[in-house]
């Protein structure tokens, strides 16, 4: 088969893929889009193992395969709250595969570069090495720079993800944390890359690619590391964005168009979704990147009053009387694992002609849609899941809300103190409805330990309890 | 003080002054009351009745206004009862000093004090008092009943074994109180019901009486406001009219019965219903004027009488109505009076107090002592007739566009200048780098702008999927390790192994996991 064959099949990959994207517009094209991008690539991967230069085809297609199970495995047995994990994880592999694919590509240089010195012959090479071997040198030279930031993103993301899967997986303490010397550590990393950079430029040798990933795999560690598990769903898209990154800056040094378009469309998809999820906080991307929260700018506002404790009887009766019921779930939602518990609610009330509708903040859960998604394996149907420009305006005319698992979300001191460190983060103003019921674990605060006056309101009753005992105890009071 | 109703002398007047019932309320408050004999005869009530109130029956009128201090009565004076009037002696009645100057000038020489009924500020306190509601509120209804009784169908739609009965559909011209009324007792009788109004606030009062509020497409900046006017409509503007009176031709063949109700403060009805309106209405529809007094909505409206077009239509154009509802309008009007001198008589030792300093006295007062005191100052209260309208500051459209304009502007120079940036960085990049590197990335900074603007689009709830889907396709690395798993030594080989295995693992784990989590996404 000649190049050209493959050339046409990149590109109608290249099409499909930005169809798979654009179909997730709407959640019933998505349903369509997804097809789009498994038919993309396995076209491509068709077309590159029939395409030149591939070899041990059986070999790749055993690996791909074994992958497969593995992912398969992966796939049905996980549990929609474990998402995050699962992606983050994910991630981890596209950057070490891009490492990988990069050391590669400097192996497969330092090659083509031997054999030209000795004059051997070089028709017989693969397809790489044949385009390297065609390259001036400063064709060269751009091809290292390329390849060196190929293993750098992905040496990032490598390290970046496994910190974020095991912050979300529970595996490592989520809280902000920095080794002493802090960003410095960082900027130092950085600075070690700069200059392996430029050694690397001048001199084509292995060692200062390696110390550069090492560098990279330490500031990936280090950056995540230093981010608090309320900032994970901006952590997770934007490694997202890295991975995609990653995989174009390969492209580049491959000559492979098919790696760049691809990687581009993710790098930006990651990248919007990043800026999305700062704007619902608030906040800049480069002050979550940075980490934590910065210190307060003055006294917080004290919170009067007490929280009011309520049991489930109370619950049930203000939702049978009830006309009209909004649900916030939040991250504790997820912990407890009482979507199941939620849905059944939802249907019991909804079956009583009440209206029954959720508010879904931006970055509730660790993952952009998180609660989307849990919510639709509930099989809690996705019309009457809001999103919280659609809701707010709606919350003062309703009866009962219950927060279940969130916190900062339905923080007032949003709003109402400047001086709090979510100041000017949009909320859900659950307050404004005639009853709030909280589901909470116990009187503490939430995962950024903000005290959150809403539980002080006078309409506020606090429902302590792990979220889904909570539930049960509910379901069989509502009639 | 001795207070006293004359029958009215008005042709076809029903309606008294005081009731029975009001009479007892009066002399709660110290008065002694006096009636013309005969005076409540057409309203229901007899001399006996009155009687038993309490109340002395006077046998002639000019008896009778010499007899008492305060003259209760319904219609204006006429010339004679006017000249009757002396120094010291209160009137109240309806008045329309507007357009009746001559009376006042009577009045003034005369030396006595009128009290316009029909000029009671329309302020909350005043509410009890305000008596051109009361009658509107009759008006409405018996414009209504009136309609039904010239109308040859149901209101309601029925289906009966004889066949199928469709609703009648009225529409109402103008929300006042009369206008609510009416559309309160046609939906009660199970009309469709449609109102108009060019106010368009009262559209919240109009649907709660549970009729459709026929909206014009019109830029409502340019209405006046109706708060502004003591809670009357103004007049509008010509466009407004020309709209007004297209939307009404539009509708016109549709409707069965037209109440119209629009009046604006002292001026002729505006004519809402013209001639060809009338034309293509059904034989058998019904058109009620309540404006006929002013001249009529409707053009072929003759007051005080009831026509019939050639394409038979009834024109029903009695100024009357509350007269011919006596019983409850003189209840009701009675109960307005017996309000006023409330209010005259603070101490309720039966002294009447004429406190000009008094918002709705001062108001209310047309001639005083000798002079002409209408028309009256603005009340010092803020005269809002029901309740205060809360001013939305709506954007005029000039604001609109102005505001949409120069959103436009600031994002035009946004992308042209992100434009030009990347632009000039693209040049840049390529005057240094050779032409093989400018191919890739000339497709590299197209695939990101693609990617920009197809992930704008991602609905909001799809963001897990679309995380699981770019990670699965970013698994496209695979290709750059299969394309030099062939080559070379056994590093590279086992390096490309091992990313081609966990491509793998990517590739159907994001597929499936993304898959998974759509089919899960279920309407309700």
């Amino acid at each position: 088969m000649e190049f050209g064959f493959t050339t046409a099949a990149y590109v109608v990959a290249a099409v499909l893929f930005i169809l798979s994207l654009g179909g997730l517009s709407g959640q019933e094209s998505a349903k369509r889009a997804v097809w789009y991008g498994i038919a993309g690539m396995a076209l491509a991967i068709f077309a590159t193992l029939i395409g030149p230069g591939a070899g041990l085809w059986l070999l790749s297609l055993i690996l791909i395969a074994l992958g497969g199970v593995i992912g398969y495995q992966l796939a049905t047995k996980v549990q929609m709250t474990q998402m995050p994990e699962l992606v983050a994880a994910m991630h981890s592999l596209v950057g070490l595969a891009a490492v990988f694919v990069g050391f590669i590509a400097h192996f497969e240089m330092a090659r083509v570069a031997g054999l030209k010195a000795e004059g051997a012959d070089l028709t017989t090479l693969g397809t790489f090495a044949t385009l390297i071997a065609k390259k001036t040198t400063v064709e060269l030279n751009i091809l290292r720079v390329e390849l060196f930031l190929g293993v750098f993103i992905g040496a990032v993301t490598f390290t970046g993800s496994v910190i974020a899967y095991g912050k979300l997986a529970g595996k490592v303490d989520s809280a902000a944390k920095k080794l002493p010397g802090g960003h410095l550590l960082n900027a130092a990393a950085a600075g070690i890359s700069l200059l392996a950079l430029i050694w690397y430029f001048n001199t084509g040798g292995f060692f200062p690619l390696f110390i550069m990933t090492l560098a990279a795999l330490f500031i990936g560690y280090h950056l995540i590391t230093g981010i608090g598990g309320a900032d994970m769903p901006v952590v997770v898209s934007m490694l997202n964005s890295y991975s995609g990154w990653a995989a174009a800056a390969i492209g580049f040094s491959l000559g492979n168009d098919l790696l760049i378009v691809v990687g581009a469309l993710v790098g930006s998809s990651g990248a919007i979704l990043s800026y999305i999820m700062c704007k619902a906080m608030n906040r800049s991307f480069v002050s979550v990147i940075l980490g934590g929260f910065g210190g307060p700018a003055g006294e917080q506002m004290a919170v009067e009053g007490e929280q009011v404790a309520i049991d489930a009887d109370g619950v049930a009766n203000a939702l049978n009387e009830a006309d009209s019921v909004v649900i916030v779930p939040g991250y504790g939602m997820a912990v407890a694992q009482a979507q199941q518990n939620v849905a059944e609610l939802t249907r019991k009330l909804r079956a009583k002609g009440k209206n029954v509708r959720f508010a879904i903040h931006p970055v509730a859960g660790r993952l952009p849609g998180h609660m989307n998604v849990l919510l639709a394996e509930a099989k809690v149907p996705y019309d009457i899941v809001l999103e919280m420009d659609e809701i707010n305006d709606d919350l003062p005319d309703t009866d009962v809300v219950i927060v279940i698992g969130s916190n900062d979300i339905v923080n007032p001191a949003a709003q109402d103190d400047p001086n709090s460190p979510i100041a000017g983060m949009p909320v859900l103003e659950v307050w404004k409805a005639k009853q709030v019921f909280v589901s909470k674990r116990g009187q503490g605060t939430g995962y950024s330990g903000i005290e959150n006056p809403l539980f002080y309101k006078e309409n506020t009753r606090m429902f302590y309890g792990d979220a889904k005992a909570s539930l049960d105890l509910l379901l069989p009071k509502i009639d | 003080m001795k207070i006293g109703a004359p029958k009215e002398v008005h042709e076809g007047e029903a309606r008294v002054a005081i009731t029975p019932e009001s009479a007892g309320h009066l002399q709660k408050l110290g008065h002694e009351v006096f009636i013309e004999a005969g005076a409540g005869t057409l309203a229901g009530f007899t001399d006996d009745a009155y009687r038993d109130a309490g109340v002395e029956v006077v046998k002639t009128a000019p008896s009778l206004f010499k007899m008492i201090d305060v003259v209760a009565k319904v219609r204006p004076p006429t010339e004679t009862e006017a000249k009757r009037l002396t120094k010291g002696q209160t009137l109240i009645s309806f008045f329309y000093p507007s357009s009746n100057e001559a009376l006042m000038e009577t009045l003034k020489s005369k030396g006595a004090t009128a009290i316009a009924m029909d000029m009671v500020p329309r302020i909350s306190r005043a509410q009890k008092m305000d008596a051109l509601s009361s009658m509107a509120n009759i008006a409405g209804y018996r414009a209504v009943i009136e309609a039904g009784n010239n109308f040859g169908r149901f209101f309601t739609g029925q289906v009966t074994a004889a066949g199928k009965v469709p609703p009648a559909k009225v529409l109402v011209i103008g929300a006042g109180v009369a206008g609510l009324a009416a559309i309160g007792t046609s939906t009660s009788l199970g009309a469709i019901t449609y109102a108009f109004d060019v106010r368009p606030e009262v559209a919240e009062q109009i649907e709660s009486m549970g009729a459709e509020f026929v909206y014009l497409e019109f830029d409502d900046s340019e209405l006046p406001d109706g708060a502004e006017t003591g809670g009357y409509a103004p007049p509008s503007s010509p466009e407004f009219q020309a709209k007004q009176l297209a939307k009404f031709r539009e509708i016109a063949p549709d409707i069965d019965i037209v109440i119209s109700t629009a009046l604006i403060p002292n001026r002729p009805a505006p004519v809402l219903w013209t001639a060809d309106m009338v034309k293509s209405m059904k034989p058998g529809s019904v058109i009620v004027d309540l404006a006929a007094e002013r001249g009529g909505n409707c053009e072929l409206t003759v007051p005080d009488e009831k026509i019939v077009t050639d394409n038979g239509v009834t024109i029903i154009g009695y100024t009357d109505f509350p007269s011919r509802m006596a019983a409850q309008s003189s209840t009701l009007y009675g109960n307005n009076i017996r309000h006023m001198v409330a209010d005259l008589t603070p101490e309720k030792d039966g002294v009447v107090v004429h406190d000009m300093e008094d918002d709705v006295i001062r108001g209310a007062t047309v001639t005083h002592e000798g002079s002409i005191t209408w028309p009256p100052p603005p009340p010092k209260i803020a005269a809002i007739a029901t309740k205060p309208k809360q001013k939305v500051i709506v954007p005029t459209a000039e604001e609109k566009r102005a505001t949409e304009v120069a959103a436009f502007k600031a994002q035009t120079r946004n992308q042209v200048g992100l434009l030009v940036i990347g632009a000039a960085l693209l040049l840049f990049v390529g005057f240094f780098a050779p032409a093989s590197f400018m191919q890739h990335f000339i497709v590299f900074v197209l695939s990101v702008f693609v990617g920009f603007q197809v992930i704008w689009n991602v609905s909001h709830s799809l963001h897990t999927p679309l995380m699981a889907v770019t990670n699965a396709i970013s698994s496209i690395i695979i290709l750059g390790a299969l394309v030099q798993i062939g080559s070379g030594s056994w590093l590279v080989i086992l390096l490309a192994a091992l990313s081609v295995f966990m491509a793998g693992i990517n590739i159907f784990g994001g597929f499936l996991v993304t898959r998974r989590m759509l089919a899960m996404f279920q309407k309700s």
